[in-house]
């Protein structure tokens, strides 16, 4: 079953087809961060505009790589939540409605869900049942997955995303948006001994997250410190180390919480080098398995979405005709694929 | 020939099929129900002519301006409808099929159309009935109602549409138009037929040249750029 997977639900464009025989077999992304990046934020405005002059484009080069007609296709996934309504609608109206002129279903798929799902496009694939830390701009979640559409979330932020504290400690520090990456890069000639930050709710059970405090401390610490750019990497060391200190310590908790032995991770953060490191920890102290997806599919990409509708539509799953986006959306409200 | 128009750019969402001009058009006053009502209209539609895709000559589609979202429900639509079936699409100016549909009930022939654009503007053009046909008389533009240009000639000049409604009192000052239809609603069945003369001048394109076209441009502000 050949499915095309569209993804708009913020400021990349994706798109891909993936084959329940052979695989993934074309993939693309537009990314619009340039776009946005004057404006220190995603504008939805400008995201939905870009998506309606990217998307098809997008899909006939895919369906150009994948060597598939339009007319071999299956079925087509489209994400239609969680995220922004405007750029939501855009992919569901044009994959919908592709969908109804080729008469073949569509499903729309959960953003979130495809990112959990994201690493089984690897080999080796995690096996069922699993841990899923989804850690990125927007999320920041310990998922228990059971089967396909069986999901418990075991813990959430708070306020900020681990991501959106990222960015948030990188405007603080003068970098540019979005700054995530570059705090990473700033905090490997950061001295770890120079300063220490709090590891927010590691000190109480649970397995919430809260990372709004980080950002205080930082500012509160570069204005004490002073801005060299020594202080500037130091703070940067010290922030990221105590992010992926509390990631750390609330997955190790998920996994023996839940008894399961498995952690999938995922989002924007899980490409994140110094998570990755800190993570491999839990395979040599307590005998886990820990899988990702390829870097590029950390980040919002079609791939995903295509792996996610092919499961459900090859289970018979699918839309009707009225095109529906949820802007929110509940992990937990899913049908469970038998 | 045969075109299977739509419509969002206002709260009326429409579809229209044009068969040789005859045209069966749905039509309902919802907003926000744009996305889900219309394919099931477009199945309908097709349905009740005993017609597939394939055997149309074009999509057509309100292209704007008007409502951001509304614009790209019609335009991501034909694009996916187009695309899938293999069709050209012609865009069609929504102030445009406003005036045609005006001209059509009203008997005017010459339409001041205006939609309103929030942020205390008007979306503003002026269109002629030249044979069966409105053309547009001026460019299309976005402005303050107390902005709008005179009447591009002399006659009767017809107002249409929301703006009418909305800025009714600047609008009459700044025009002088006595009628004013300011119920009327741009349609599908009049985008069909504008869409008509446009394949057959030529002025289809590939469905992945679709564009909306706003008018407003200007939607967000760079922090530091000033007010």
């Amino acid at each position: 079953m050949k499915v095309l997977g569209i993804e708009t639900s913020c400021d990349e464009t994706g798109v891909a087809v993936y084959d329940t025989a052979r695989g993934l077999l074309a993939d693309a992304l537009h990314s619009q961060i340039a776009l946005h990046a004057d404006y220190g934020g995603v504008v939805p405005e400008l995201a939905s505009r870009d998506h309606v002059r990217k998307l098809l484009p997008l899909v006939r080069r895919v369906l150009d790589e994948a060597g598939v007609e339009r007319q071999a296709l299956d079925g087509i996934a489209y994400t239609a939540g969680p995220g922004l309504v405007g750029a939501l609608l855009v992919g569901a109206s044009l994959g919908r409605s592709l969908a109804c002129a080729l008469d073949v279903p569509a499903i729309g798929v959960h953003h979130m869900e495809g990112h959990l799902l994201a690493p089984m496009l690897e080999t080796p694939a995690p096996c069922l049942p699993f841990v899923a830390l989804l850690v990125s701009g927007g999320h920041t979640l310990l998922v228990a997955v059971h089967a396909i559409g069986d999901y418990r979330i075991l813990g959430d932020t708070l306020d900020d995303a681990a991501g959106e504290a990222f960015d948030k400690t990188a405007k603080l520090l003068g970098l540019d948006y979005p700054g995530g990456p570059a705090v990473a890069r700033l905090a490997e000639s950061g001295d770890p001994a120079r300063f220490r930050f709090p590891r927010p709710m590691t000190d109480r059970p649970g397995l919430d997250f809260s990372f709004s405090g980080l950002k205080t401390f930082t500012l509160t610490t570069a204005r004490e410190a002073g801005d060299d750019p020594q202080t500037r990497a130091d703070i940067a060391r010290a922030f990221q180390d105590a992010v992926v200190d509390t990631l750390y310590i609330k997955c190790r908790r998920a996994l023996q919480q839940t008894g399961l032995r498995t952690l999938v991770v995922a989002g924007g953060v899980g490409a994140n080098r110094a998570l990755r490191a800190r993570l491999a920890e839990l395979e040599r102290a307590q005998g886990a398995s820990v899988f990702y997806p390829r870097p590029e599919f950390c980040t919002d990409n079609g791939a995903m979405i295509a792996y996610a509708g092919a499961l459900r539509l090859r289970a018979g799953q699918g839309e009707g005709l009225a095109v529906e986006v949820r802007p929110r959306w509940s992990l937990e409200a899913l049908s469970v694929v038998a | 020939m045969k075109i299977l128009a739509l419509e969002t750019a206002t709260d009326a969402c429409s579809a229209a099929l044009w068969l040789d001009g005859e045209v069966e058009e749905t039509l309902r006053l919802a907003p926000r129900e744009h996305a889900a009502l219309l394919l099931p209209m477009v199945q309908s539609l097709l349905a009740g002519a005993g017609l597939t895709l394939g055997r149309l000559d074009a999509l057509a589609f309100g292209r704007g301006p008007g409502s951001f979202t509304g614009l790209r429900i019609a335009a991501g639509m034909a694009q996916g409808l187009a695309f899938g079936a293999g069709l050209p699409v012609v865009p069609v100016s929504t102030l445009a099929a406003l005036a045609q549909g005006t001209a059509r009930e009203q008997g005017v022939d010459r339409v001041l159309a205006a939609l309103d654009a929030r942020m205390q503007e008007v979306y503003w053009g002026a269109y002629r009935l030249q044979g069966a046909h409105v053309v547009a008389a001026a460019q299309e533009i976005v402005c303050p109602p107390t902005a709008v240009p005179p009447p591009p000639g002399a006659g009767e000049w017809a107002g249409a549409g929301s703006g009418w409604l909305a800025w009714g009192e600047a609008l009459r000052a700044a025009t002088g138009a006595s009628r004013v239809f300011a119920d009327q609603r741009p349609q599908a069945r009049d985008v069909a037929s504008l869409a008509a003369t446009g394949l057959a001048a030529g002025e289809a394109v590939a469905p992945e040249q679709v564009r909306p076209v706003y008018l407003r441009d200007q939607v967000a502000i760079k922090p530091g750029a000033g007010a």
